[in-house]
Order: structure tokens, then C-alpha cells, then sequence
């Protein structure tokens, strides 16, 4: 009834191929925009911007870059965590080097910075793939982890070993450090959030996206049709690392304020971010966002629920929140291996046909 | 109209100002995950403490205490999400038992205005008080804690330790490595040969390390360990047989819950304490009738008289005392963090007040000031009787030697002045 094309008609070429095509749809994606921008950054106080939104914008970002990588170009990454650490570190050396250039070019530049590293560590996928892509990016994973613990030079020889994150500001709003204010940090990070799914989402329907998936569906055939593998999965492994570097440096800067790799960046986080494309959906953006959301909010939900509504045992609401969430994530991939996104699509579909399905 | 919108106002400023009707100390214990052996005694002790005041004395000068806990499973993002939403509930003061969540909490909580006590862990310069405002960590801190050990070292050698290969085996995060300093320092003094070992979090896996330490054969193992590590380290050092009572761990490696499971191998093993071990103080007697008698336990209710069920008392009472003095300093009975803070920038625990609150003996007097937020940093050595199942004090509680720690901390606390553009206080 509501969501349906009838009557919406495209006269042009760019309006036939807009990513919300259905005009519901469309006043949707706006809605959600003008709430995130001018509704949330009023009435948004420290404990949800600290405990919900910081985390689902990053881990966002994160699962975004990891997508294109996984999703779109079909190679296997579990170095999510370390390249987030190339990120938080480069922008830390940035902010200290640089204390009077604004955050928004340190995240972007260290963003690049680990978009180099990235391909780096992306040169291996060359020759091998599947399992063993993974093993080589699991090495990336432990290696930058280990450099970053040892290399003092890189916590600019700090007794700690830890990174902190001095006040640093944009356009004279204080972006990191303790003095923040909770909708300055919440409209950084969704500048970013909103900018790397836009260009995320019209990379991957272009012709890179293209020769991504190309590559991913078979990349015998992709190189037979013209695609150069090489250039294909090395601009995979840059765009995605250039993402999961901004939302390191966020992750370090903007909502930790001081980090200690081994902990915040080790095996798990690489594995978090990709159980989040796993249960949002593979090579989708709004499974980004759906899996972000629902492994950031969903033991947060858990512990307000158990702990502080009924009441329970700190430790056995904890315990039962790895419960939950595993038992959820198993019956997910039975029910829908094709993740939140799948469910979604599926969706969708039912509204187009309804109330009338044949 | 007017009138109405002006009561709905008013309605509104009441029901969003909270009601401060008890005093909240948060607890950001973790009882599950790899440090969950240790985390638990920790979560009990202090919550028993509370509880006991509530029931003895109607809580703190009349107000009742609440404890306020929150799992952060030693997790940093965890314990963001737990300051967040507990703060907002007048939490007085903050005792994470974990150094990384303490680095992570010390900007937030000054700017909040909110003290934080990091007792025996967290940032060491923060003794610093004149650059750290809202940090404290007496009675000590790990840089004491390396320069009492070294002390011991060269009190069981004999006066000299020239000769001698000191290793530490640390975990390999910011606790781990905040005595390296010092011992560096240290070692430059007397002369002895250092050796880093680092153990990556959790610390299941030391098989390398122990492996250097039998092939360097060092004189002494000093260890900086948290949680299931310990017990690894330990087991470890049995299976080498390398001499117990040549190995030493900082306070946070001498629990009971560290050397149960290494059995008889374990007899012999050394450990810093904060403060002596067992249950013959009055506070007993009281958390007896008041607290276990009546099934109020909290937790399991099988740990007290264990080291770190002591060592959350002892934190309990630090705080509860700091809460009264603030309570004296303002003249109200419902502080707020703010005064709390000053509290404890005032406590003074003499061996008289001590025993009047039924803790005789039990750990060394200090004083903190505006200066010095770090006490006496003053420590012990206990010794591991694997038959008795108990520890023992082997020595008195032996004063570190500043002559290192001072300028060290004097170097530390100026570069984060600087970082953070803070002006020294306390002049």
C-alpha cells in the first residue's frame, strides 16, 4: 500500500538508478537523516552517546570497510583489528605531532595512512586466497599489534605503553578529550558514519564495485572479461582498510580516549567486526548498520534489562548476555545465512505486494 | 495558563534533579572473564563492608550507603559503558581494579568532578596531587611496590645484589609495564642485571617465557600478573622448578586464588601485600553478627578472610572513612563527588582510628594531603604455606626508597601537566 512503485515515475536516467528508488523509501532515508542531524544532537546526553551511539556509528564504519573487503571482494580479512589499530596509532602520532591541524584531516589522514598499510599487507592476496588470505591477514593482525606494543616510538615512549588522547578540536568544538560535549563527538562521528556509507555505496554500484564482485564471484572469469586483478584487489584492500582506519582513529580519539592495543585491539575485535557483516548481511550497507546495531546494542539492551530492571546478579546477567547472543547468532545463520540484510530484502518484497500477495 | 506551564516546570526540575537519598559507591568489579578468580573476592569484600555499615550504623553519618555494581569483565569499552551509566546516579568515588579502565577514567572523571581510587594500581604519578586533582592511589603504588621488592631482594642476599639477574615477568599491558621504570632506575643503582618477559593478555600461555627464565637462570623472578595468569606463572615456576621463595609478586599476585590450584608445588612463594593477611580483626566480628549471620553475604559468600576479600575491606573502609571526613569538612550528610573528594584529601589513618574501626594492626598508618595523594607507600612480604593453606607476613612493612620513585613521578606527572595543560595545584 504504501511502499510500492506505482505511480512513481523516473524521466531520467539518474532517477532511475538513485539507490532508494520507491518514493517511500526515499522520504524514509531523509527521515532517518533529518532525525540523526537535527533531532538526536538535542536531546542526546553523555550515557548515549558514550554507551550506544559512539559505538554503533564506529563499529559502523568498521563493518562498512570490512565489507567491502569481505562482502563485496570476497577476501577473507581477520586483521580488522589491527589495521583499526594502524588507524587509532597514526592518528595519535598526528594529533601529537600536529596539535593545531583540525581532527577532521588527522581521521582522514590516518585513514590514508592505513589505506597504504592495507595494501600492503593486501599484496599476499595476489597468490593466495580463501583460507589462506586468512591466515596471511591474521599474521597482519598479530604483527601490527606486537609492533605497536613494542615500538615505543609509537606511544611516544610513554611509560604505560597506553595512547591518550589530548584535547583536540575542529572549527573550536572540542572534538576529544574529557571536556566534550556529548553532540559535538555524536555529529563527528555520524559525519563520518553518513560520508562512508554514501561513498561506500556508490564505489560498490560503480564500475569498482563491479570488478569487485567480479573478482569474488570468479576471479578466472573476471580476468578473462578485462578485470586486472591486481588493481581490483589492491583498491579493495586500500578503500576497505581507508575505512577501518577512520573508524580506529574515532574508536581511539573521539570515543575511548585512551587506548592499550593489545586489549582494545587484538584477535576479538577483528572477530566482532566480522561476525557484524556475517548477521548484517555480506555485500550489503544497510547490513552494516544492522549488524553494528545489533552487536553493539543488543547486550547493552541485555545488562538495562537484566541488571538494572529486574534486578539480577551483575554476573549472571553477563553470562547469559554470551549466551543470548550466541544462541542468536547460530539461530541467525540456520535461519538466515544471508544475514539481517536478507531479512530485510525479504521484507521489502512482502510490503511491495501487500495487502494484495499472489 | 502562565500558571500551569510554570507548575509543569517546576514538576519537571523536581522530578529530573535526583533524589539523593543514600550514598552510591559504584563497584566496577568483573566476575566473570579470565580475572574473574581475583575480580570476585574484590566485588565481595567491598559490597560486604557497605552492607555492614548499612545494618551496624544506619550507614555514614546517618545516611545509608548503596553499592552500585557494574560487570566491566576487565573489559575497557565495558567499563566506558559502566562509568557512563552509573555516574549519573551521584557516585562518589571509583575504584575500577583496573589499570586500563583507571587511564581511561581519570580525564573523564576530573573533568565530571568525580575522584577516582586506584588503590595500589592505576597511574602511578598519580600520586602527583598537585597535577592529579581527582586521582588518588594510596597506600601505595607499583613503583613502591618494585622498590620494596628489590629491598627484600637484597635483604635475602645479603646487603648486595651486584652479582645478581633480576627477570620480570609482566602482563603485557599499561600494569605490567609501569614498574619497568623504576627497575630500570633500580638496577642502575644496585647494580643488578634486569630481564623483561612480557605475557600477553590473559596469560594461558607462558610456556616461552619460563622457557628463557630456565635457560637465563635469573636469581630472582619478580612478576607483575593478573588473574588466570598468575596461576599459569605459578604452575609454570613449579614445573621448572625454579625456587619459590625466590619468586616474588606484586600485591595483585598474591591471592589465595593464585596458588590453591598449584598445590603443594606452590609452598614458599613470595608476595607484596598492602596489608596482613587473615580474619583476627574486630571488623570480622561485626561482619559476622551483622553481615554472614543473617545471610547477607554477597556472592557466593566463601571468600572472606582471603587476601583480596581483605584488600576490598581495607578499600571499603578507606572510602567509607574519606565519605565521613567530607561529611565533617562540609557539614552535610548527603555529599556530593565533589566532596568526596576533599574527604579524601584529608583522610588520616592513624593506628588509633584504625582500631576503633576494628582494623588493629592491620595495615600501616598514613596520612594523604594535597601534595601526596599516594600514602605512606609502604609494603609488606608474605610468604605461601602450602600444608596451612595460609599466608604469612615474613617481614615489617618496609618504606620504598623515594630517593628513586620521587623524581620519577616528579618527571611522569610533569609530562601529563603538559599534555594536558593542567596548572599545579596545592601552592
Amino acid at each position: 500500500m504504501l511502499y510500492r512503485e506505482a505511480g512513481d515515475f523516473s524521466t531520467t536516467y539518474p532517477q532511475d538508478s538513485q539507490t532508494f528508488p520507491i518514493r517511500f523509501d526515499r522520504y524514509r532515508y531523509y527521515a532517518v537523516l533529518f532525525i540523526a542531524i537535527c533531532v538526536i544532537p538535542f536531546v542526546i546526553n553523555d550515557y548515549w552517546v558514550n554507551s550506544i551511539f559512539m559505538p554503533f556509528l564506529i563499529y559502523s564504519i568498521a563493518a562498512i570497510g570490512l565489507n567491502i573487503l569481505v562482502g563485496y571482494c570476497g577476501q577473507v580479512s581477520l586483521g580488522t583489528g589491527g589495521f583499526m589499530a594502524v588507524g587509532a596509532y597514526a592518528c595519535y602520532k598526528l594529533m601529537t605531532s600536529f596539535p593545531e591541524v583540525s581532527m577532521f584531516i588527522h581521521v582522514i589522514l590516518a585513514g590514508g595512512i592505513t589505506a597504504a598499510v592495507g595494501v600492503l599487507f593486501g599484496l599476499p592476496s595476489l597468490r593466495i586466497k580463501g583460507f589462506y588470505l586468512a591466515v596471511a591477514t591474521l599474521a597482519a593482525q598479530f604483527f601490527l599489534v606486537w609492533m605497536f606494543n613494542k615500538v615505543s616510538w609509537f606511544y611516544n615512549y610513554s611509560a604505560s605503553g597506553q595512547i591518550n588522547a589530548p584535547e583536540r578540536d575542529t572549527f573550536g568544538i572540542l572534538i576529544t578529550g574529557p571536556n566534550t560535549e556529548a553532540w559535538a563527538t555524536y555529529l563527528f562521528c555520524l559525519i563520518f558514519t553518513i560520508a562512508s556509507a554514501v561513498i561506500a555505496r556508490n564505489l560498490t554500484r560503480g564500475a569498482m564495485g563491479r570488478q569487485w564482485m567480479a573478482i569474488r564471484d570468479m576471479d578466472i572469469a573476471a580476468e578473462i572479461i578485462g578485470v586486472n586483478p591486481l588493481k581490483a584487489k589492491l583498491t579493495a584492500f586500500a578503500v576497505s582498510s581507508f575505512f577501518v582506519g577512520v573508524s580506529g582513529a574515532l574508536f581511539f580519539a573521539v570515543y575511548l580516549g585512551a587506548v592499550e592495543v593489545g586489549e582494545v585491539f587484538g584477535i576479538t575485535k577483528s572477530f566482532l567486526v566480522l561476525f557484524m557483516i556475517i548477521i548484517g548481511g555480506l555485500g550489503s550497507i544497510f547490513g552494516c548498520f544492522a549488524g553494528a546495531a545489533f552487536l553493539v546494542l543488543l547486550p547493552v539492551a541485555l545488562k538495562v534489562v537484566g541488571a538494572d530492571m529486574l534486578g539480577w546478579p551483575t554476573d549472571i546477567v553477563a553470562h547469559l548476555n554470551l549466551v543470548i547472543v550466541g544462541g542468536l547468532i547460530v539461530i541467525f545463520l540456520i535461519a538466515e545465512p544471508h544475514g539481517l540484510a536478507q531479512l530485510w530484502r525479504v521484507t521489502k518484497e512482502k510490503l511491495r505486494l501487500w495487502p494484495f500477495p499472489h | 495558563m502562565k500558571m500551569r506551564l510554570a507548575t509543569w516546570a517546576a514538576a519537571a526540575l523536581m522530578a529530573a534533579s535526583p533524589v539523593m537519598a543514600d550514598l552510591v559507591f559504584p563497584s566496577l568489579d568483573y566476575r566473570t572473564g579470565p580475572y574473574a578468580a581475583n575480580g570476585i573476592p574484590l566485588a565481595d569484600g567491598y559490597q560486604d563492608y557497605f552492607n555492614m555499615l548499612n545494618e551496624r550504623d544506619g550507614g555514614i553519618g546517618g545516611v545509608m550507603t548503596r553499592v552500585l555494581s557494574c560487570e566491566t569483565g576487565y573489559n575497557t569499552e565495558k567499563g566506558v559503558e559502566c562509568y557512563e551509566s552509573t555516574k549519573g546516579e551521584g557516585s562518589l568515588v571509583y575504584q575500577p581494579y583496573s589499570t586500563g579502565i583507571t587511564y581511561q577514567l581519570i580525564p573523564k572523571a576530573t573533568a565530571d568532578d568525580i575522584p577516582i581510587h586506584s588503590m595500589g594500581y592505576g597511574r602511578t604519578s598519580a600520586k602527583n596531587g598537585k597535577v592529579f586533582s581527582h586521582v588518588f592511589n594510596y597506600p601505595g603504588s607499583y613503583w613502591d611496590a618494585a622498590s620494596i621488592a628489590v629491598k627484600h631482594i637484597i635483604d635475602v642476599s645479603g646487603g648486595d645484589v651486584s652479582d645478581k639477574k633480576i627477570a620480570l615477568v609482566y602482563h603485557n599491558s599499561a600494569y605490567g609495564k609501569e614498574p619497568i621504570r623504576t627497575l630500570e632506575e633500580l638496577s642502575k643503582k644496585h647494580g643488578f642485571e634486569l630481564t623483561l618477559l612480557a605475557v600477553d593478555h590473559p596469560g594461558q600461555e607462558q610456556k616461552s617465557q619460563w622457557l628463557q627464565i630456565r635457560r637465563e637462570r635469573p636469581d630472582f623472578v619478580l612478576m607483575w600478573g593478573w588473574g588466570v595468569m598468575n596461576q599459569v606463572a605459578i604452575q609454570e615456576a613449579a614445573n621448572i622448578r625454579f625456587p619459590m621463595e625466590n619468586f616474588i609478586g606484586v600485591w595483585w599476585s598474591g591471592s589465595e586464588n593464585d596458588v590453591l590450584p598449584v598445590g603443594e608445588a606452590a609452598n614458599g612463594y613470595k608476595a607484596l601485600a598492602l596489608s596482613s593477611p587473615g580474619m583476627d580483626y574486630g571488623v570480622y566480628d561485626d561482619l559476622k553478627t551483622y553481615i554472614y549471620d543473617k545471610g547477607l553475604a554477597a556472592g557466593n559468600g566463601d571468600q572472606m578472610g582471603t587476601v583480596l576479600y581483605n584488600r576490598a575491606l581495607y578499600a571499603a573502609m578507606l572510602a567509607a572513612e574519606a565519605a565521613k571526613i567530607a561529611q565533617e569538612i562540609h557539614g552535610v550528610a548527603d555529599i556530593t563527588p565533589g566532596m568526596m573528594r576533599d574527604g579524601m584529601e584529608a583522610l588520616d589513618m592513624s593506628d588509633a582510628r584504625m582500631e576503633e574501626l576494628g582494623f588493629a594492626g592491620f595495615a600501616p598508618a598514613f596520612k594523604v594531603s594535597c601534595e601526596n595523594h599516594g600514602g605512606s607507600g609502604k609494603g609488606a612480604v608474605q610468604q605461601w604455606d602450602a600444608s596451612a593453606k595460609t599466608w604469612t607476613l615474613i617481614t615489617d612493612f618496609i618504606e620504598s626508597d623515594k630517593s628513586i620513585i620521587d623524581p620519577l613521578i616528579a618527571e611522569d606527572s610533569a609530562a601529563f601537566a603538559a599534555e594536558n595543560n593542567i596548572e599545579e595545584r596545592c601552592n
